[in-house]
């Protein structure tokens, strides 16, 4: 029970955190801002990495990999094009 | 879970570097807030992950061949997704990605439930968190896909559904949280929880299937909220902090733009989501509007009213996107301001398809950030504008807004270019936009429509303006 009330309290305080910052994004930069976004999301491939255990049963093993696939998409492709797109903005100056 | 907490180094280090990635997230998305840090903040972001990642690696039990056979795959779809995009197709890459997040929570919860039950740790806590994930995750997922499909118009981009839909939607919702109860008092079922996801599958796509057209800012805007939302779901189901962190960042940052995004519709979320945005029955029709007041102009009449202006606005649409017109609008520009003219734009908030579209298409044409101004920002110069050029932009730009309280987009914040002494308005007909009303504007004394594509009728602008 303390765990959960210490995982709330985390979630929480990481939402007001994202509140406040987020409000600051100016909107020329919200499409980047979504694409980063995807890749933080891939952050599931760390529960997809600790789910790969070598005496999984195969369904679980299944489970694993495709999640570390689809994991791996946003984190890589979420922050190369959000890197491709903020390059733009830079401008030439 | 008992069978996360094994790592070659002491765990504490491994929370103390979960930590540190968790601030360099933070501090990433804090570089977001201005065009010079972004990139800088980005790759922030980017160390954070990496960080995160290689300190999971040192778990002990990791079966590395099938986490490299993932990883080979995803990277080189990611790689390949990220390099091939063209930024018109934007909106698609974040409404795919917003559905791989999802799947990838469905997918690490239900391995994790069947880890778990091996291992006799499945708590309450656990399967509750497992559900939540599942049914997140799986909305998530088949949302995203539908919405990818309606932007890359592989899907009708309209309203469907049947009558009902409602009541089976909330009917779909209820079940699937009664199965998170059934995970609850069973915490050793398995079956619950693939009833959930193939519930919440169907359920993302009959919430996703009735919203077209411009309300997609605010769908993809919400999927992405929800893709954050799953991954916190499933750092519950590991109690796993970084998970929680980032997933709540990411669900931050969605219901953010999702509140934007309907606010510049002046539209609740929940008007946006299920109500059926229609013409008004008694309003007025586009004979009405239109009879014999609309003036049609040529790109060498447009060339000329250039001659005696000092500040011109282009004010973008989704047009804009589909003609790929963005670096000829940057070719005409270029050739106003070798001749003093002050060239601006204005950008709505829901113009295009996805929060920013506009920004990224006209950065991607070299279009410096400062001259773009936000409507709130160049409403009150309107006055001062000699010629504003709408571009492939409608209900964005419809005085109705503003005049008839009864139309389906009263009250709606729009970009006043009918205050503009002259608008010039490119676009292929008289055809309604999203709305499905008639634009006054068209009609109106200071409005002159230059018929065509797009990118074809600015080129031969761009012609004109060189000959002059």
């Amino acid at each position: 029970m303390d765990a959960l009330v210490a995982a709330i309290t985390v979630f929480v305080l990481a939402v007001y955190i994202g509140f406040e910052i987020i409000t600051k994004v100016p909107p020329t930069l919200h499409t980047p801002l979504m694409s980063g976004s995807n890749a933080i999301s891939g952050i599931t491939l760390i529960g997809a990495v600790i789910s790969t255990r070598s005496d999984n049963e195969m369904l679980a093993t299944v489970l694993a990999v495709a999640a570390v696939a689809f994991a791996t998409i946003n984190v890589v492709g979420g922050y190369m094009v959000t890197h491709r797109m903020l390059d733009m903005f830079k401008g030439k100056r | 879970m008992e069978q996360t907490s094994h790592f070659l180094i002491p765990e504490g280090w491994v929370n103390l570097a979960y930590v540190l990635a968790s601030i360099l997230f933070i501090s990433g998305l804090k570089g977001l807030t201005h065009p010079r840090t972004a990139v800088r903040g980005n790759l922030t972001s980017a160390w954070g992950m990496l960080l995160a990642v290689l300190v999971t690696l040192l778990a002990n039990g990791l079966a590395f061949q099938w986490i490299l056979l993932g990883a080979v795959i995803g990277g080189l779809i990611g790689l390949l997704a990220a390099t091939r995009v063209q930024m018109t197709q934007m909106p698609e890459m974040v409404a795919i990605f917003n559905g791989f997040g999802g799947g990838a929570s469905v997918l690490v919860a239900g391995a994790a439930l069947i880890i778990a039950h091996r291992s006799g740790h499945a708590d309450v806590q656990t399967t509750v968190s497992t559900g939540l994930s599942g049914l997140i995750g799986a909305v998530t997922f088949t949302g995203s896909l539908i919405a990818f499909g309606k932007l890359a118009e592989k899907l009708p981009g309209g309203s469907i559904g049947f009558p009902g839909m409602k009541a089976f939607n909330a009917l779909l919702g209820l079940a699937a949280l009664a199965c998170v109860g059934w995970m609850a008092v069973d915490t050793a079922a398995t079956l619950p929880y693939w009833i959930i996801v193939a519930l919440a599958a169907v359920l993302g796509v009959t919430l996703t299937i009735p919203i077209g057209g411009a309300d997609m800012p605010v769908v993809i805007s919400l999927l992405n909220s929800y893709s954050g939302l799953a991954a916190a779901a499933t750092g519950f189901v590991l109690m796993n902090n970084v998970l929680i962190i980032a997933g709540s960042l990411v669900g931050a940052s969605g219901i953010i733009l999702t509140q934007i995004m309907c606010k510049a519709m002046n539209r609740s979320l929940s008007n946006v989501l299920f109500a059926k945005l229609g013409p008004s029955a008694d309003g007025p029709s586009a004979d009405d509007v239109y009879g014999g007041k609309v003036k049609a102009t040529s790109p060498e009449e447009v060339a000329m009213l250039f001659d005696t202006a000092q500040r011109v606005l282009v004010v973008p649409g989704y047009g804009l996107a589909v003609a790929q017109a963005q670096h000829t609008v940057r070719d005409m520009a270029n050739i106003l301001e070798s001749r003093g003219i002050t060239v601006e734009y204005g950008i709505h908030p829901v113009a295009g398809r996805m929060p920013g579209h506009m920004n990224v298409l006209l950065a991607e044409a070299d279009v410096p950030y400062e001259k773009l101004k936000e409507m709130d920002e160049i409403n009150p110069e309107m006055e001062q504008i000699d010629v504003c050029m709408v571009i492939g932009a409608n209900d964005v730009v419809n005085p109705v807004a503003r005049t008839d309280p009864s139309s389906p987009i009263a009250g709606m914040p729009i970009i006043d270019v009918d205050k503009a002494r002259t608008v010039v308005v490119v676009k292929r007909s008289l055809s309604p936009g999203f709305a499905g009303i008639p634009n006054p504007l068209f009609a109106a004394d200071n409005c002159l429509m230059m018929f065509g594509d797009g990118k074809k009728a600015l080129q031969e602008l761009v012609g004109a303006l060189k000959e002059g």
